[in-house]
């Protein structure tokens, strides 16, 4: 095995004891986009004009999406949360790769965010959401989530490289849950005013919900929408190739070069 | 610098210098580092003690300067460098959501020791330095002393041959420390060369071999401990009956060593330094009782590494003054 490999294998055996160790974050955060399904599918689904099952079967992939882009905030948090304490040093100072933390970490991340969807697409099939593509078109969905997962965990890492502090980066983190708020993941975005439609179309997490509802066979792109909308599988593709193509270079030099 | 024609070098440095911004942490700092030996580098905080270590440790690149560490260059053999070197720095370098035993799998993992190889090392290691029963708490559960030693353990998974360690003991209580050091002595005693960084000038004392002082990012003073010793002297010291006798005892000593004695009217104690080495204590008995001057103590002793350490960052300090 080549030392990345390796290297990367220990860092995701890591990843996954500190989760053993302390589970409860884990639990967190998987019952928060659960809580918001059924809270915005009964209370808001109820106030608007698209009938309260069909609303959260709408939800449903918006809120698996929203969950993939939190990655942001994960990546974010536990790269600060790591240079800024002493343990960084030592795999500084160690003959391992340079990759192998970030990669180590996020694949134990898209381990657990796997892991983690499968009670939320249950409670979502409960309450209205069909999958009604075949496996395929479903496997397709599932593996777009996480190449999402994948770039924004990635974004997040460089950013928390670059925050002063845990405590930066968690308040910088927090503020991301914004982020499924200017997309279509919670609500249509054509009776937006023109330029915030636009905002929000140009938002990664549009296009990769869009893709989820056209792969599971939810809702079809509306062509009248911004590019990466109305052409949603390759939008999400390029849109991710586009973040993993930037983030990871410089996540990975910053890694090797900090505190220097 | 220490001067040993045949023997080489673990670590070896020429003119390090390094800036962060407007502070320049290190201005031109020589080290040489005998294989085998332990070196105490002493000095105050802000001297560049740490900085030093980061830079020998391939964690932070030199502005300016080289260093060799176990004969490869830091900055253009830095995986050589890293296969060879243990580092404990200041701050715990362990993983503190990760029990004992795992941290140390982890690290043995990342060092290439594969399968059962790193976890028995790992066995061994907790049990030299006496963490079996804690092996499977979360390392954050640990005291500072265990901690400190989890962290030692960490960096010796490799038997390296250079081992840095940055203010091993700093916090510690004086049963984890003799346990800190007993280890130390244990790894020279296979061959390892010990880099230590310390504000304690006692542990410099027990475990160096040579001491390099350094002070605002500068080797200030290098030599034995008994050699730094030897070029402050010894230290002449008498209690006088009262205060009034002080002024005379003070004259005395004044002529016999030759600088400028120390008072203190509440212990009625005159104290100096004197570089002098034929100065013996009949003489300065023998000089007060001529002068007589009444006492009711007197001593001649070795000064201790905190009168050489004051004494020799003085002076450097002055030589800088009148070089600027």
């Amino acid at each position: 095995m080549s030392s990345l490999a390796y290297d990367s294998t220990a860092m995701f055996g890591r990843q996954l004891q500190r989760i053993k160790h302390a589970p409860g974050v884990l639990v967190l955060t998987q019952t928060m986009p659960i809580t918001m399904l059924l809270f915005f599918g009964y209370v808001f689904g109820s106030a608007l004009a698209m009938p309260g099952e069909q609303y959260r079967a709408y939800l449903v992939p918006g809120l698996l999406v929203a969950t993939a882009a939190g990655g942001l905030m994960t990546g974010m948090f536990q790269a600060a949360q790591d240079s800024h304490r002493g343990v960084m040093d030592r795999l500084r100072t160690l003959p391992m790769s340079r990759a192998a933390v970030p990669a180590g970490q996020s694949a134990a991340d898209l381990l657990t965010t796997a892991l983690g969807m499968i009670p939320l697409m249950l409670v979502g099939l409960a309450v209205g959401w069909q999958v009604e593509n075949g496996p395929l078109g479903a496997l397709g969905a599932f593996g777009l989530l996480m190449l999402l997962r994948l770039a924004t965990t990635w974004m997040g890492s460089f950013l928390g490289l670059l925050t002063r502090s845990e405590e930066a980066a968690g308040q910088l983190g927090s503020a991301t849950f914004i982020l499924p708020l200017l997309s279509n993941a919670y609500i249509p975005t054509d009776k937006l005013p023109g330029w915030l439609r636009t905002i929000a179309e140009w938002n990664p997490i549009s296009a990769v919900a869009s893709a989820v509802r056209d792969l599971c066979g939810n809702a079809a792109p509306a062509p009248d929408a911004a590019w990466p909308v109305a052409h949603p599988v390759a939008g999400s593709l390029a849109w991710c190739a586009f973040l993993l193509l930037i983030f990871v270079p410089l996540a990975v030099r910053r890694y090797a070069n900090s505190g220097r | 610098m220490v001067c040993r024609m045949t023997t080489t070098y673990a670590v070896l440095s020429e003119g390090l210098e390094k800036r962060f911004g407007e502070v320049h942490a290190l201005r031109g700092l020589d080290l040489a580092v005998a294989e085998g030996t332990v070196c105490g580098v002493l000095g105050p905080n802000g001297a560049g003690k740490t900085t030093a270590v980061r830079l020998l440790t391939t964690l932070l690149a030199p502005d300016a300067g080289s260093a060799r560490v176990a004969g490869y260059d830091v900055v253009r053999e830095q995986d050589a460098v890293r296969r060879r070197i243990g580092v404990t720095g200041q701050s715990t370098s362990v993983d503190v959501e990760l029990t004992g035993r795992q941290n140390l799998q982890l690290f043995a993992k990342l060092h290439g020791m594969r399968g059962a190889a790193g976890r028995e090392r790992a066995a061994e290691l907790l049990d030299q330095f006496d963490l079996l029963d804690a092996a499977g708490r979360a390392a954050g559960t640990y005291s500072g002393g265990m901690r400190r030693r989890l962290d030692l353990a960490a960096s010796l998974l490799t038997r390296p041959r250079v081992l840095f360690l940055d203010e091993p003991t700093t916090g510690l209580d004086p049963a984890s420390r003799n346990q800190i050091w007993a280890a130390v002595r244990a790894l020279t005693a296979e061959g390892t060369t010990v880099l230590l960084t310390t504000q304690y000038l006692e542990e410099a004392d027990r475990l160096a071999d040579d001491i390099v002082l350094i002070d605002q990012g500068r080797s200030a003073v290098t030599g034995t401990p008994a050699e730094l010793k030897a070029r402050i002297g010894s230290y002449a010291h008498v209690v006088v009956t009262s205060e009034a006798e002080m002024p005379r005892a003070a004259a005395v000593l004044d002529q016999l060593t030759g600088s400028e004695p120390q008072l203190d009217a509440v212990e009625r104690t005159v104290g100096a330094v004197s570089m002098d080495a034929t100065l013996t204590l009949p003489r300065i008995v023998r000089a007060l009782d001529a002068a007589r001057v009444p006492i009711l103590d007197a001593s001649l002793r070795p000064p201790t590494l905190d009168e050489v350490f004051l004494r020799l960052t003085d002076t450097a300090d002055s030589r800088k003054e009148l070089v600027t």
